[in-house]
């Protein structure tokens, strides 16, 4: 069973209506044990970094995501669930994420033209092969809205970039973690196909209750 | 590259897509959630659901055609029109909506902005500016209105614009009250001098057309997305066939025939 953290920070429903979409069922769930037992584990987020780690942090649900990474099974990091896998994050100061992956998130610092969010829909180019994505072409748009980015220290974790004003990390996949900075959810064909093949993984990696 | 998004707006009245001119002479345009779904296959890049529904005791239609909405396509979609409170803010994102537009309760009282934004996150709080040129001492000023053009509010558009930027909203409708309804294209000048005035994004409404219109937003009035109503509803123009002219004219569009096929 796929389960979705819930943390009160957005977006719950849209994801599990894309997996519903694509044929799967996801529960929506803040029971550490939940998330313990879980097949599958889908971070989504919007909001800011800091409220989102309170908010985690109120909840205990810290260790059982970081354990949950650490037994291999797949997990799928979306938009903040993207960027709280790092270890810092400096929106609105200075703030400790979940640390799974080394580096930082922050702000686009960008000449005026460019308006920051940056909202809408953006191209991405292949930085490594990634099992959930696949027959991408130069014009697979994705939906973004953020005004933060992640800069991971080390750039082999770096499966897809993005250009907006110079490129940046659109996803991250490091063995059976996968984080997108853009939201599948709301990109219609190209992001429902990234879910169900995020949702095929499981298929070896359920816990049997 | 960032595309330009093409975002068609829909009217909706006791959950029913209309069309009219200055809301009379209410034309049916169908049901939301299949004009949602046509659009989203003719390559709409987000979706408005402006609810002009008069009474705030109905509020649970729209709510209601979120839901439905939110089941069928998975891209954007925007709630306008009869927002007060922060209930009414979070009762439309969890009903399935990713932002919320706010205009009058926003000129009432601009601290909701910082409320909604803070409790939310920016990226979901829109705000709607409806200027329209007035005489004032003999100088023209773009004086913002609410009640669909009916109220003015003493605020001027750029000002009010960078104000709500620091308030936290996370986008801007403009919407001329000048231009809107007249099919002549989007008010220019104001959009421009707003879009130059903030660093979000300003989407371009009023006025639109044809595709031209569409192309003039981007490129002259420095839209970063264009919202139109009637040159869509009425199978006047595809979305498509919008998004290649302004790919034609050099403007960067995300077009549905070109994705991968899933």
């Amino acid at each position: 069973m796929i389960t979705i953290v819930d943390y009160q920070m957005g977006n719950l429903r849209s994801v599990q209506k894309g997996i519903e979409r694509i044929g799967g069922s996801a529960t929506i769930s803040s029971d550490p044990k939940e998330i313990a037992k879980a097949s599958q584990l889908i971070l989504p987020g919007v909001g800011a970094f800091g409220d989102a780690m309170a908010e985690i942090n109120r909840r205990d649900l810290a260790k059982p995501i970081l354990d949950f990474i650490a037994s291999g099974r797949p997990f799928l990091g979306i938009c903040l669930g993207l960027q709280l896998l790092f270890e810092r994050g400096f929106e609105h100061g200075e703030h400790e994420g979940l640390g799974v992956l080394a580096g930082d998130v922050v702000r686009f610092d960008l000449p005026n033209n460019y308006k920051v969010p940056h909202m809408g829909w953006n191209t991405v180019s292949t930085r490594k092969p990634c099992r959930i994505v696949n027959k991408l072409n130069d014009e697979t748009h994705f939906y973004f809205v953020h005004s933060y980015f992640v800069r991971p220290t080390d750039p082999s974790v770096i499966a897809l970039e993005c250009d907006y004003g110079g490129p940046f990390c659109a996803m991250v996949s490091r063995d059976n973690l996968f984080a997108t900075q853009f939201h599948p959810e709301k990109s219609q064909e190209v992001g429902l196909k990234l879910l169900a093949e995020f949702s095929k993984l499981g298929d070896a990696n359920g816990v049997d209750e | 590259m960032l595309a330009a998004r093409v975002i068609p707006c829909l009217d909706v009245h006791n959950g029913r897509v209309v069309k009219g001119t200055n809301f009379i002479n209410l034309r049916d345009a169908g049901d939301p959630v299949e004009v949602a779904k046509r659009y989203e296959s003719e390559g709409a890049d987000e979706l408005v659901f402006l609810d002009i529904t008069a009474s705030h005791e109905d509020r649970d239609i729209i709510l209601d055609v979120v839901r439905r909405t939110a089941e069928e396509v998975f891209m954007p979609l925007t709630v306008g029109g009869g927002i007060r409170g922060i209930d009414d803010v979070r009762a439309l994102l969890s009903a399935g909506c990713d932002k919320v537009s706010i205009n009058s309760t926003a000129c009432k009282d601009p601290q909701f902005i910082r409320k909604a934004a803070d409790r939310f996150g920016s990226q979901c709080i829109v705000v709607n500016i409806d200027p329209k040129r007035v005489d004032r001492d003999g100088k023209e000023f773009w004086e913002v209105h609410i009640n669909g053009g009916r109220t003015p509010t003493g605020l001027e558009a750029v000002e009010w614009a960078r104000r709500v930027e620091d308030l936290g909203a996370g986008e801007i409708v403009l919407t001329s009250m000048d231009a809107d309804g007249t099919c002549d294209g989007y008010d220019l000048p104001i959009t421009a001098a707003v879009s130059d005035a903030v660093s979000i994004p300003v989407v371009a409404s009023g006025g639109a057309g044809g595709p031209k219109h569409l192309v003039d937003a981007i490129k002259i009035g420095k839209a970063d997305a264009v919202l139109a109503a009637s040159i869509f509803h009425f199978g006047q123009y595809t979305i498509e066939e919008t998004k290649r002219v302004m790919q034609e004219a050099g403007i960067a569009v995300r077009l549905s025939s070109n994705q991968p096929s899933a």
